[in-house]
């Protein structure tokens, strides 16, 4: 009697099982999950169910995707993981050394994916000589956003040294305005410091400094001056800084209490979603210096089992780099297509700005990945750098003790 | 059949819950100690290689912060609770009417999460927003009170919100001790005349050391692992003042793919409990074997 059932409950499972397997499947794991976000995914499985696939969601919420590698990190450990996850910057390499991606590169040369991707950030979506990754978007994070009123009742330019800006910081500062709004998070308090950086060391130094970690470019005199300029921006802040969230900074600039915002482009939904229009409320500008430091967000292949999931997986990659998502996913996002050749005619002027500095700085080859936002090093690093950085901020340590400390962080996390 | 049944139904119903506490507690224990010692970074790997993640751990200085405040937090912490809470008790001891609804009021704190008084603690601390902009609002213009956002103070802010907490609770256990003293003793002092603050200096506190012994324990561990109320109150800012080990093994172990660092930073949480913990259950033991 009791094998009786238990046959008929596996012959039921087997039945099940077939039934539901017809055609591309991919269960995806991804971290958007906020408003704007969860809409941009709706426009991919969408997409996904009409070319007869079946897209199993699995969003984790929360940690800014620390939750979500979490989750990965039990799923690949258990030897079951998802078909696509939503990775970004080198941890895609850092899960290829674990030996657990896929290749697409099939996918990604039917669709000439070299020639529509600007070269650095290919860079980013191949594991060795393969393709494990598809790119999503480009978020540019050295901008610069400006409350238009205060700027013009002040009679203040957009800076475009830091010199400048910080003449336009004191002037504002006089006319009892908050020079600049920010919000006293480690991860903020990086993104101000990378967009400084920037400007102060130039792109090959940035580049020496934070991607090769060259110590002897942490070490110099550039980067003493980095920590000064960034100790001169401390004076340009609130007292009621610490721990505010970025949104609420940006709020600050949209009703005038603070002049600048220096954020990734992810500020600029905040000030479309309060009805405020690039140009005339808000203005937008890289932030003084050369250079564009930029965040992509992409899915990492998994290595799965089934021609079901690899042709799920195929299918994804294909749909997540093609025309059309691209667009569509990127406007309701705020940021740019990553390949090159997407009309866009329907983005604004920021995302224009920002698609025309990126084919600029790709030609100069001052297009550099984001320190701050996991694109440029492995965590362990990042977070070294971070810890360093936001200690000087929030402290009186001098630029000189920060350096040291710099170097010493940065040798210690390797 | 029965006399067999009889003899190994104890063991047979303790055998599960044994196992699992040898394999979720014991086992997990010596897989995080294994893994302190290897170069594990995304994944664990299991290749020994040596004290490295120790070294790494005592060369950074985020986590001798984290140190640091873990003493300053938990030394504050314990005392000033345990000292407010014995006097909280001893008031409420003064056989008044509304004892009642007076201990439910303190004991209230404890029902609520330490992410709710993290939370509150910070608006109320917040200076924009809320005692400082209160008090200015008031007139008194130069009043500042900016613990929160001072790298130097932040970390008292959290001494505060955990006192308020648990001190309520603290001043249970007490209360609890004073009403098991032996009435007789008490009555038999104040026959022979002696002060009410002699007779609890001199006979009810001391009789009530087991209580202060239990009271260290529980707000010892709590201090330890204090995790949630960090995050809710400072997120271990400014920068990462108010960093504790528990906070800054979260950030290795989740947000930095270190899992090395993070293993070597509970072992060594868990050694600092052991060093509370150990003296106590020595001393425990042995006063069952008198």
């Amino acid at each position: 009697m009791k094998s009786y059932v238990l046959g008929a409950v596996s012959g039921l499972a087997i039945v099940a099982s077939t039934a539901a397997s017809a055609g591309p499947e991919a269960e995806v794991l991804h971290y958007w999950t906020s408003g704007g976000e969860a809409k941009s995914v709706a426009v991919l499985q969408e997409e996904f169910a009409s070319n007869g696939g079946t897209w199993t969601d699995m969003p984790v919420a929360g940690g800014g995707g620390d939750a979500a590698m979490t989750a990965l990190r039990a799923r690949v450990l258990s030897g079951n993981a998802p078909t696509a996850v939503q990775l970004k910057g080198p941890a895609i390499q850092e899960w290829y050394e674990e030996g657990v991606l896929a290749d697409i590169t099939a996918v990604a040369e039917a669709n000439n994916w070299a020639d529509v991707l600007p070269a650095s950030i290919a860079g980013h979506m191949k594991c060795e000589d393969t393709w494990c990754a598809a790119p999503v978007n480009v978020h540019r994070v050295d901008w610069i956003w400006a409350n238009a009123d205060v700027l013009n009742a002040n009679g203040i330019a957009m800076p475009t040294t830091w010199d400048e800006f910080n003449a336009a910081a004191e002037k504002l500062q006089a006319a009892g305005i908050i020079p600049l709004a920010h919000g006293g998070q480690a991860w903020q308090d990086a993104t101000v410091f990378e967009a400084v950086a920037l400007g102060i060391l130039g792109a090959d130094g940035f580049r020496k400094a934070f991607v090769d970690l060259d110590i002897d470019t942490l070490k110099s005199d550039e980067m003493v001056a980095v920590f000064d300029q960034m100790r001169t921006m401390r004076g340009f802040v609130d007292d009621n800084f610490s721990g505010r969230d970025w949104n609420l900074a940006t709020a600050m600039v949209m009703n005038g209490e603070a002049a600048f915002q220096i954020m990734g482009d992810w500020a600029k939904g905040e000030f479309l979603a309060a009805g405020k229009a690039p140009g005339e409320d808000f203005l937008c500008a890289s932030t003084p210096g050369e250079g564009f430091l930029y965040n992509v967000d992409s899915f990492a292949m998994f290595d799965v089992d089934g021609d079901d999931k690899k042709a799920g997986q195929e299918l994804l990659a294909k749909l997540v780099v093609g025309q059309n998502f691209q667009k569509v996913f990127n406007l309701n996002k705020g940021s740019i297509p990553a390949r090159t050749d997407v009309s866009l005619d329907e983005f604004d002027s920021c995302a224009l700005l920002s698609a025309d500095d990126m084919q600029a700085s790709s030609d100069s080859g001052s297009l550099l990945p984001s320190y701050a936002h996991g694109m440029a090093m492995r965590g362990a690093q990042a977070g070294a750098i971070t810890d360093v950085v936001t200690a000087h901020f929030n402290s009186d340590m001098s630029s000189q003790e920060a350096v040291e400390m710099l170097a010493n962080a940065v040798a210690n996390s390797l | 059949m029965t006399k067999w049944l009889e003899e190994h139904t104890p063991k047979l119903v303790l055998a599960p819950s044994f196992v699992a506490i040898m394999i979720f507690v014991y086992g997990f224990i010596a897989w995080t100690a294994w893994v302190s010692f290897t170069r594990s970074r995304l994944l664990p790997k299991y290749e020994i290689e040596g004290l490295i993640q120790y070294e790494r751990l005592m060369a950074s200085p985020r986590w001798e912060t984290a140190l640091n405040n873990l003493f300053v937090f938990g030394a504050l912490f314990i005392i000033i609770a345990m000292v407010l809470g014995l006097l909280l008790a001893i008031l409420l001891d003064q056989n008044i009417r509304t004892e009642g609804a007076i201990r439910t009021i303190y004991l209230y704190p404890m029902a609520l999460s330490m992410i709710v008084t993290g939370t509150a603690w910070k608006w109320i601390l917040n200076p924009g927003l809320g005692l400082e902009a209160m008090i200015r609002g008031w007139g008194f213009e130069s009043f500042t009170f900016d613990w929160l956002v001072n790298p130097d103070m932040a970390i008292y802010t959290v001494v505060i919100a955990a006192i308020w907490q648990s001190s309520g609770f603290v001043m249970a256990l007490f209360l609890a001790g004073l009403r098991s003293v032996d009435q007789e003793i008490i009555r038999a002092a104040q026959v022979d005349g002696i002060p009410t603050w002699r007779v609890y200096t001199a006979i009810i506190i001391p009789s009530m050391a087991p209580i202060f012994l239990s009271a260290f324990i529980v707000l010892s561990h709590l201090a330890i692992k204090s995790f949630d109320l960090v995050i809710a109150l400072t997120g271990g800012g400014p920068g990462y003042a108010t960093d504790l080990p528990a906070t800054y093994m979260y950030a290795m172990a989740f947000s930095r793919g270190d899992i090395g660092q993070a293993a070597s930073s509970a072992m060594i949480m868990m050694m600092v409990v052991f060093a509370i913990v150990v003296p106590y259950l020595y001393s425990e033991l042995r006063s069952k074997d008198d």
